[in-house]
């Protein structure tokens, strides 16, 4: 038994007798609580919703809004709605995935840094845009992605030395 | 009652059945990849679709409800066409290598392609890379070739009440797979091997031995002895051309030989043996106020269920093994001892009906000394694989006789191969167990059929003993959930895995039908019917091995080599 599965269980009580239509909900507060769906988790709910893992895993994996990792200290999301398509988001998001070496929906080893995907953040006059932890970078080309990282990994460092 | 027009012709029809049922009934045939009997319909694969009078669309004839008076156009060109195209779109990203695939000339994406004139690729789709996934001892999967019908998901959740794999994923990377992106060998899958059957392409396989057998066969260092199961002398013949139906079991014997096993036994004759230790354990029990109701072990896939899913039963499951890992323990202890050879130097060959039987001889238990008791374990659909590369054809060949003395056995082994025919079997000794006598009527009719639970009572010798017999497992969670909830009229469960018992199992020739299942069913009945031997504590063999060898049912011999333990399992 572990921290995790502590966190789980208001959340358990309170949709207990609940049946598959209650399944989203729960995942998402979950989620919200524990940062992310960890197969430790899935176990866990599955046995006290009596539904079998792979469902659950089934459902959530439908849903970009879920993760299997724990988020990254710092939590990249790129946009790639049309605008920020038009305006070369691809490249942008090739430029990521090839800096943090993670996919999107990943986490790097160090725990830094997690990448997603989001269809518009409704900053399309900014385009190409990313947000990492909330703030926005706008307006990007490949070539800042790497600065921009290079900072929050500074930011990183020096928060470790103070 | 509904009227309703099919391609210009009335049919009869009641309100609410499907299109679908309809057309099969009066012999008209669209093809479908998704539609199961029984099951629930999910219209998914859409080649069912027919034109209906009045719909802007096709409709899924699979899952579309009839009315009275409606106009159904099966075969127009606009349907003809609409099913073309889907199978072009799921050639798109198909690999196309149907020359290596196991399921050539037996997949039915292929026939489809075939019937419905697909000559040319017509959409060239990106290819679908997926990891194939061979973890499993039972089951090997090859998501590239899936064509995300559903049939193994549906099969797995409705009939077995399993639901190890699902769809994961969304869109074009949807993949039919176990939870966490893991190997199948880490989920609750049972092995059993009906999602095989299931599949119409190549995604799902069995985990093939013919290499190991056939390296084994042409080792002369080692003796290679054979068993075969009940059920696969009935549906053998189905590969070869033969009526669903037709014991070949003189010729599966001359088949084996001419392969090269040095000796080939009946699993009917540990089937036996499995009746006088399971049936002593029952009236063990009973007498002496063991756990109650007790349950049949043969069925593996079965056991690891219980395992899984209903830990607190286990130990009501007998602590017998299977025929399979009873002869593989005699093999290699007493025949390897009466024959003066080193147990080291003999492999162990079963033939089976069953992908789970591939699990269970991998179980760690199920050896002594770090040596394994069955070295190799081949389907029905292996075996014919093997006899046809050999050149051989069942058809041609004369009939011989099994090896003694494990080639000997009684028809209470032989019908071990259909659901009731282990309750069937067990009770014909037991009373015979219990009273000294025979049962006047050696038939016991309600335990035998297709039914998923099947129940009876009877009185031996002042006992009143319940029995029930399920098959499928969605059926035997049923059963076992009023057992949690306090059933207690019942003393002795016969569970097998596949509805139908062993003649439908995982391993067992493909493309077949329920008309197909019940032949080979009625074939058990019949060698029942019409052999003199009809129970197992009748099998002079298996007396001659308790007197010179075993001692006695439940003793310390048996306890050593025919029975085992179970291990709790987490679900996945």
């Amino acid at each position: 038994m572990n921290v995790e599965i502590k966190q789980l269980e208001p959340i358990l009580k309170k949709y207990e007798g609940g049946g598959r239509d209650q399944l989203i909900p729960l995942l998402q507060e979950v989620q919200n609580t524990v940062g992310y769906l960890s197969r430790e988790s899935i176990t866990c709910i599955s046995r006290k919703m009596n539904l079998p893992a792979s469902k659950i895993y089934g459902v959530a994996t439908f849903y970009n809004q879920f993760r299997f990792t724990p988020q990254g200290k710092y939590h990249v999301q790129v946009c790639r709605g049309t605008a920020c398509h038009v305006k070369g988001s691809a490249a942008i998001l090739e430029a990521l995935q090839k800096e943090l070496g993670v996919n999107p929906g990943q986490t790097t080893r160090d725990g830094l840094f997690s990448l997603e995907v989001v269809a518009c953040i409704g900053a399309c006059g900014l385009a190409p845009v990313i947000t990492v932890d909330g703030e926005f970078h706008a307006r990007l080309t490949p070539e800042l992605v790497g600065e921009i990282i290079e900072t929050y990994r500074r930011k990183a460092a020096e928060n470790v030395k103070a | 009652m509904a009227a309703i027009e099919i391609n210009g012709r009335i049919a009869e029809a009641t309100e609410g059945e499907t299109i679908l049922t309809v057309l099969r009934r009066i012999g008209v045939r669209v093809p479908t990849l998704c539609h199961i009997d029984g099951l629930t319909p999910t219209g998914a694969c859409r080649l069912c679709v027919v034109e209906v009078e009045g719909m802007p669309g096709l409709v899924p004839s699979c899952a579309y409800p009839v009315r009275d008076g409606m106009k159904v156009q099966t075969h127009s060109p606009r349907a003809v066409r609409a099913r073309k195209t889907i199978i072009e779109l799921l050639l798109a990203d198909h690999p196309d290598d149907c020359l290596y695939c196991e399921r050539n000339g037996c997949c039915q994406l292929q026939d489809l392609a075939e019937e419905l004139g697909v000559r040319k690729r017509r959409y060239a789709g990106g290819h679908r890379r997926a990891n194939l996934d061979i973890s499993s001892p039972s089951i090997v999967r090859n998501p590239e070739k899936c064509i995300l019908c559903g049939r193994c998901v549906r099969v797995c959740e409705e009939v077995q009440a399993v639901s190890a794999i699902d769809f994961v994923g969304r869109g074009c990377r949807t993949q039919v797979a176990p939870p966490f992106g893991e190997g199948i060998n880490v989920s609750s899958c049972i092995n059993c091997g009906q999602c095989i059957v299931a599949c119409p392409t190549g995604a799902l396989r069995e985990q093939s031995d013919i290499k190991k057998v056939s390296d084994a066969l042409s080792n002369p260092a080692l003796t290679v002895v054979v068993q075969h199961a009940p059920s696969v002398s009935v549906t053998i013949g189905e590969e070869f051309g033969l009526k669903p139906g037709t014991d070949a079991v003189g010729v599966l014997t001359t088949a084996l030989r001419r392969l090269g096993f040095k000796y080939v036994f009946d699993t009917g004759f540990s089937a036996d043996l499995t009746i006088m230790e399971e049936g002593s354990e029952l009236i063990h029990r009973i007498k002496h106020g063991g756990k109650l109701p007790m349950f049949t072990s043969c069925s593996p896939g079965w056991v690891k269920f219980v395992e899984t899913f209903y830990p607190d039963l286990m130990g009501n499951v007998s602590s017998c093994k299977s025929p399979q890992q009873m002869m593989g323990a005699i093999i290699k202890t007493f025949f390897a001892e009466r024959e003066k050879i080193d147990p080291k130097k003999i492999f162990s060959v079963s033939i089976m009906p069953c992908t789970a039987k591939k699990f269970e001889a991998g179980r760690p238990e199920m050896g002594r000394d770090g040596l394994a008791d069955i070295d190799a374990v081949l389907t029905t659909r292996e075996l014919a694989r093997l006899i046809r590369l050999r050149g051989l054809d069942l058809n041609t060949l004369e009939s011989d006789e099994a090896d003694t003395p494990f080639g000997e056995r009684t028809t209470a082994g032989k019908i071990f191969g259909a659901s009731g025919g282990v309750m069937e079997a067990a009770l014909r000794s037991a009373y015979y167990l219990l009273t000294g006598a025979e049962m006047e009527d050696l038939n016991i009719k309600n335990v035998r059929g297709f039914d998923g639970i099947k129940e009876a009572r009877l009185n031996i010798n002042g006992i009143d003993v319940g029995v029930a017999v399920v098959s499928g497992l969605g059926n035997a969670r049923k059963l076992l959930d009023e057992i949690r909830a306090g059933r207690d009229d019942l003393h002795f469960i016969e569970v097998m895995t596949c509805p139908g018992g062993c003649i439908n199992g995982g391993g067992q020739p493909l493309k077949v039908d329920q008309e197909a299942v019940k032949a080979r069913m009625r074939a058990l009945y019949k060698i029942d019917r019409e052999e003199a031997l009809r129970t197992s504590h009748s099998n002079a063999s298996i007396k001659r091995l308790y007197d010179e060898f075993l001692g006695e049912p439940l003793g310390e011999k048996s306890h050593h080599l025919l029975h085992t333990h179970y291990v709790e399992r987490d679900v996945v």
